[in-house]
Formats: C-alpha cells, sequence, structure tokens
C-alpha cells in the first residue's frame, strides 16, 4: 500500500514561502514524477512527504491515516538521496542491512533480503567493500539496495541519478523503472530533467515556484499542456514561441510548435530564414533558424541527411493542426 | 611534479627547510646522548670524565623514576579522557543553531590563548586556595569543609587545570569534523530508524573517528612534556612529580646534567612506547 495524500500543504522558511497551498494524490503503485525548474520547490515537498521538514500547515495523509506529525521514520517510506548518502565506515553489507537492524529484523531474515536486493542489483561481489571503493553507479545501486530491503510502501527518490554520467544515467533509469514494474510499489520521484520525467512517469507533476503547473500523464503534457510554462518545460528541444502578427492571424497572443512539427525545405514554405548552428545527432538534426522575423531562433528538427550549411537560406512550414495557442496570460486553449 | 626538472627544482626549495628541522632535532639530541654518559656537575666540578651507564642505571634505580612514569602516564590518560569526551559534547552543542553562536564559540577557544603559567597561577589562587579561593566559598556555601585542593586532591587538581586548557583544542578541532558531517547521512539514518542516540553512535562517533585521533596525538605529544603547570601549582610535591619534571630537578636543582640527561632519553623511550601504542590502538582511523 502506499495512496499519499497532500491536502492544502504549505511550506515556510520564515517569511519565505517555499510552498504555497498545494493538493496533490498519489496513487497506490503509480510512479509519480516531480518535475520543474532547480530551486522550484521540489526537494522541499518530498521532505515534507518524508517528514525531513515539518509542514507549515495542512495534512499529509499515509494511506488514509494521517502522518502530518508522524516522525520519518514511522512512515514507512524509503528514501534515495542525490548523495546517496551512504555510510561511508560500514561495508555494503552493513549499509544494506542497517534499516533491518534498526527495526530489528533477525538476523537470518536480514541476510536473505540482503542477498535477494544484492543480486537484483549485482552487488553480491561488493558486499564487502566500503561505499568509497564503489563507482558512482555502483553507490546509487547500493542506496537503491538499503531502501528495498525495507520493503517500504513508498520509495522517494531525489534526483538519484544527477551526479552520474550520460551512458550510467540511461541505464540506471531503465534500471528504476524495471524496479517498478517489479516491486509495483509507489515511487515518487525528483528531477528537473524533463527528459527522465517523460520516460519513466505514469504521471507528471509539473512545478514552478511551489505551484503545481500540471498533473497528468507524459503523453498528456506533451499534447495538451496547459500553459506555457509547460509547453516550454516539456518536450527536447524546446518549443518556439512565436508571437506578433504571425500569433495574431491565429487569434492567439502567442503561438508555440515544436520542432518536430516543422518541415524544412531547401526550395519553399511558408516562413523563410538563415541557417545558424545546425546540431547532428546523427539519426537527426537541429538546425537553429535565425532571420525569419518570428523569433529570435527558430528550432527545427529535420532528418540527419539534410545538407544546409551555415548562412544557407531554408523555407520553413509547420503543421498547422500541431500550433499551440497561448492567450495573454499564458494559458492554452483550443 | 612530474619532470626530473621540477622534482630537483622541489628538493632544492624543500632544503633550507628541513636541514634547518635535521639540525634542530639533532644537536639537542646529540648534546643530550653526549652528556647522558658524562659525570658532569656545572656547580661542582665541571666535566668530570666519562662514566659510560652509570647515569642510566642511577636514574631507573632511584625511587622518584617509577611514580614519574605513572604520573605522567596518568595525567596524560586523565587529560585525554576528559577532553575527548567534554569535547565531543561542546563540539555537538556548538553545532546547534543558537542566537549568539559566534561570540559563544570565541568564548569557548579562549582559554587556549591562555599561557599555562598564567592559567594555572589563576585557578592556584582564584578557584583551589584553600581560603579565599571560589571553590571553597561555593563549598562553604554548602556549608561543607573547603578542600585543599592542590595538597589533598593534587593530581585531580592538576588533570582539571591542564584539560581546562586543552578542551578548547579538542572542541575546536571535533567541532570542525562535526560540521563536515553531510546532513543528509543523518537524515538517510532517521529514515532508516535510527533514534538520536544510535545516530550518534553509528553515524556522528564513526565520522570522528579520524579528528578524535587526530586530537588524541596532538595532546599526547603535548602533554607528555607539561611542566609550567606543575612547577606553578605543587612543584612537584603531592605526588604530581612527573617525568619531565624529575628531569628538570635532577638538572637544575641537583645540577647534575649527566643525570638528567639520562632521564632525558628515558623520556624519548617512554614516547615512543606511547606513541606506537596509540598509532596500534587509534592508528588505523587516520588511513583514508
Ligand atoms: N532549509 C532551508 N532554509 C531556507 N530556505 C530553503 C531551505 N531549503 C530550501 N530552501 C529554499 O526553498 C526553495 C526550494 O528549494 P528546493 O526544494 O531545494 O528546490 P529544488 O529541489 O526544486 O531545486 C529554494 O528557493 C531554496 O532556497
Ligand atoms: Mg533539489
Amino acid at each position: 500500500m502506499g495512496r499519499i495524500t497532500l491536502d492544502k500543504v504549505t511550506k515556510s522558511f520564515g517569511d519565505v514561502n517555499v510552498i504555497p497551498p498545494l493538493d496533490l494524490t498519489i496513487n497506490d503503485g503509480e510512479f509519480v514524477v516531480f518535475v520543474g525548474p532547480s530551486g522550484c520547490g521540489k526537494s522541499t515537498l518530498l521532505r515534507l512527504i518524508a517528514g525531513l521538514e515539518d509542514v507549515t500547515s495542512g495534512q499529509i495523509r499515509i494511506d488514509g491515516e494521517d502522518a502530518t506529525n508522524l516522525p520519518p521514520a514511522k512512515r514507512k517510506l524509503a528514501m534515495v538521496f542525490q548523495s546517496y548518502a551512504l555510510y561511508p565506515h560500514m561495508s555494503v553489507r552493513k549499509n544494506i542491512a542497517f534499516p533491518m537492524k534498526m527495526a530489528g529484523v533477525d538476523e537470518a531474515e536480514q541476510k536473505k533480503r540482503i542477498e535477494a536486493a544484492a543480486k537484483a542489483l549485482n552487488l553480491t561481489d561488493y558486499l564487502d567493500r566500503r561505499p568509497g571503493q564503489l563507482s558512482g553507479g555502483q553507490r546509487q545501486r547500493v542506496a537503491i539496495g538499503r531502501a528495498i530491503v525495507r520493503e517500504p510502501s513508498a520509495f522517494l527518490f531525489d534526483e538519484p541519478l544527477s551526479n552520474l554520467d550520460a551512458a550510467l544515467r540511461v541505464n540506471m533509469r531503465l534500471e528504476i523503472s524495471e524496479l517498478h514494474n517489479q516491486l509495483e510499489t509507489t515511487m515518487i520521484y525528483v528531477t528537473h530533467d524533463q527528459v527522465e520525467a517523460m520516460t519513466m512517469a505514469d504521471k507528471i507533476v509539473v512545478l514552478r515556484a511551489g505551484h503545481i503547473e500540471q498533473v497528468g500523464s507524459p503523453l498528456e503534457l506533451y499534447r495538451a499542456p496547459r500553459n506555457k510554462f509547460v509547453a516550454g518545460f516539456i518536450g527536447s528541444p524546446k518549443m518556439n514561441f512565436i508571437e506578433g502578427a504571425v500569433a495574431q492571424q491565429h487569434g492567439a497572443e502567442t503561438i508555440g510548435i515544436r520542432p518536430e512539427h516543422i518541415t524544412a525545405s531547401e526550395t519553399d514554405g511558408m516562413w523563410s530564414g538563415k541557417v545558424g548552428v545546425a546540431e547532428h545527432l546523427g539519426s537527426d538534426t537541429f538546425l537553429h533558424v535565425h532571420d525569419s522575423g518570428l523569433a529570435e531562433t527558430i528550432t527545427v528538427r529535420v532528418n540527419g541527411e539534410f545538407s544546409l550549411r551555415h548562412g544557407d537560406t531554408v523555407y520553413l512550414t509547420p503543421e498547422m493542426d500541431k500550433v499551440h495557442k497561448f492567450d495573454a496570460q499564458g494559458l492554452r486553449f483550443e | 611534479m612530474a619532470t626530473q626538472h621540477s622534482r630537483s627544482a622541489a628538493r632544492l626549495m624543500m632544503a633550507p627547510a628541513v636541514i634547518l628541522l635535521l639540525g634542530w632535532m639533532l644537536v639537542p639530541l646529540t648534546m643530550t646522548l653526549y652528556f647522558s654518559f658524562k659525570k658532569y656537575l656545572p656547580m661542582r666540578g665541571g666535566d668530570l670524565g666519562w662514566v659510560g651507564f652509570e647515569n642510566y642505571i642511577r636514574f631507573v634505580t632511584s625511587s622518584s623514576f617509577w611514580p614519574s612514569v605513572v604520573t605522567t602516564l596518568t595525567i596524560v590518560g586523565g587529560v585525554l579522557l576528559i577532553t575527548v569526551v567534554l569535547g565531543i559534547f561542546l563540539a555537538i552543542l556548538l553545532n546547534q543553531p543558537m542566537w549568539g553562536q559566534g561570540i559563544v564559540r570565541i568564548l569557548v577557544i579562549a582559554p587556549f590563548f591562555v599561557m599555562p603559567t598564567v592559567s594555572a597561577l589563576v585557578w592556584k589562587n582564584m578557584f583551589m586556595d584553600p581560603n579565599y579561593g571560589l571553590l571553597s566559598y561555593l563549598w562553604e556555601f554548602f556549608g561543607a569543609q573547603p578542600v585543599e585542593w592542590l595538597s589533598k586532591a593534587s593530581m585531580t587538581s592538576i588533570i582539571t587545570i591542564v584539560s581546562w586548557q586543552w578542551l578548547p583544542f579538542a572542541t575546536l578541532i571535533l567541532l570542525t569534523a562535526i560540521q563536515s558531517l553531510d546532513s543528509e547521512q543523518l537524515e538517510a539514518a532517521e529514515m532508516d530508524g535510527a533514534s538520536a542516540p544510535k545516530r550518534f553512535a553509528y553515524i556522528t562517533l564513526p565520522h570522528l573517528g579520524r579528528a578524535i585521533t587526530v586530537v588524541i596525538l596532538i595532546q599526547t605529544i603535548f602533554l607528555l612534556s607539561i611542566f609550567a603547570e606543575i612547577f606553578v601549582t605543587t612543584g612537584g610535591a603531592f605526588g604530581t612529580k612527573t617525568l619531565s619534571y624529575l628531569i628538570f630537578q635532577r638538572v637544575l636543582e641537583s645540577q647534575n646534567v649527566g643525570l638528567g640527561s639520562a632521564g632525558g632519553v628515558y623520556a624519548i623511550i617512554l614516547a615512543n612506547i606511547v606513541a606506537i601504542f596509540l598509532m596500534r590502538i587509534v592508528g588505523k582511523n587516520l588511513d583514508a
């Protein structure tokens, strides 16, 4: 079980209000990702749920019971920290055993769970090493192992992959998703990286300055962002925003069009501009187009073989049914 | 330091310091060894020639030798125990966010800046004097007979005075160590269900291991040779004669340089024995 409900939760540090009243329900077994720019209060929100910070007002319920004033240890939640927070003077085995030792689990059971976790996380050969003798990815797995053996009702992850290199990050992303499929336990995952959010989440919660901007599945957010902020945050490369006369033609203050929804041509199209930097990824190329009169830069995704060079003229045509319209408040409308 | 050139340049630049240090150490050591094999009485005939190991034998067989070793070790052990335990306690307290933290920290450090002679005098006259010391007033206030600290509880008094001097050092080192403890580790332990005492035992204390080792090793070096505190308070009487005090008496009071030098060599040996033991016990904490 792991159903977590936040009811008008607020948090202030002194005079600074970090989380304005916030309501959120996380269902049992869901993989929820909190995503938002740095400093928007993601970690604070996670720490409130964990019980490492006291709420200023409001209520947190776990499985229907009021947990607002429960100490962290009593909430049956396990957390994986950004710094991993492994105990440096204990071996991997002792690190993983620590929560069970504190809970008074008997030795035989401890051994069984450690071995199961080590096997699942490929740590069997490293059980007698210290955290300092492990690579970043292995440390990450130890931290996850320490969380698993507690058999918590929900896992909390605070930017667990941000200290890993790119290749390892992709791997661990898969491993964590895999783990979620196996355990079917609620997971709350905090990240500033929208790619992680899109690839892992059942449900994404987009935060800005402590506010929830939108809650929904990855594709819902991609297809129907509620406002300009979500539209710009979800999707990579970023959506292009165009203001002025072109937007007015659509009856909007601003229109947004994703790089993958613009076709580029060497000969004709609706708009024209000059090719600036071209980023070649092999399969795709991202063209940064200048001097189009629409916006300073328009990013366009084209085929990897596209052969225009710096300074060439390029013609762009948007897919009309994929154009997003925003009003003066930045809200999207149909 | 990669190339041949930069390595030899480095050696050249380190040479003055190394030579100075070597000279600083070797000259007194050689002279001590030299005099320890001589009968040398400055006021009573000067250099009276070589005597072999006579000084060494006389020094150990004197009735003051073993008690002085015991006294030395008792003072070192007692002060270490008090400063480490209280130092950890104070460091934890000072690490809590509180009003006036800066001033409190400076006040805690202050005793370290008081010269040993001065602090011993202050303790002797202002606190421990049986007639007008503050402690005697305190005892009288509760209707008790004032204690003659320096004669009746001489070792306790000296250990107290020296601990008071060294507590700031221990606190300072331990405080910086506590500040470097990653708070996420404590939070992780809290989520893992560890109570505050268990978090201290399993997380904070092991983290402090290295700092405690440093405190113990450095303090031992200085405590083995404490002198001023004893000279000013008891003058070596009432069972407070340490090895270094005994050497002082032999050289200056009995004017027997040869005998004192032999004692100096014993002091070096004692210091090394203590060092070996300490490194056995706590040295592994220094490995990264
Ligand atoms: N202990 C604290 N005291 C004061 N301000 C804090 C504290 N913790 C976080 N904040 C502030 O709260 C805001 C949100 O922080 P945080 O939750 O860490 O952001 P995120 O994890 O989204 O990057 C930041 O502006 C930060 O400065
Ligand atoms: Mg954060």
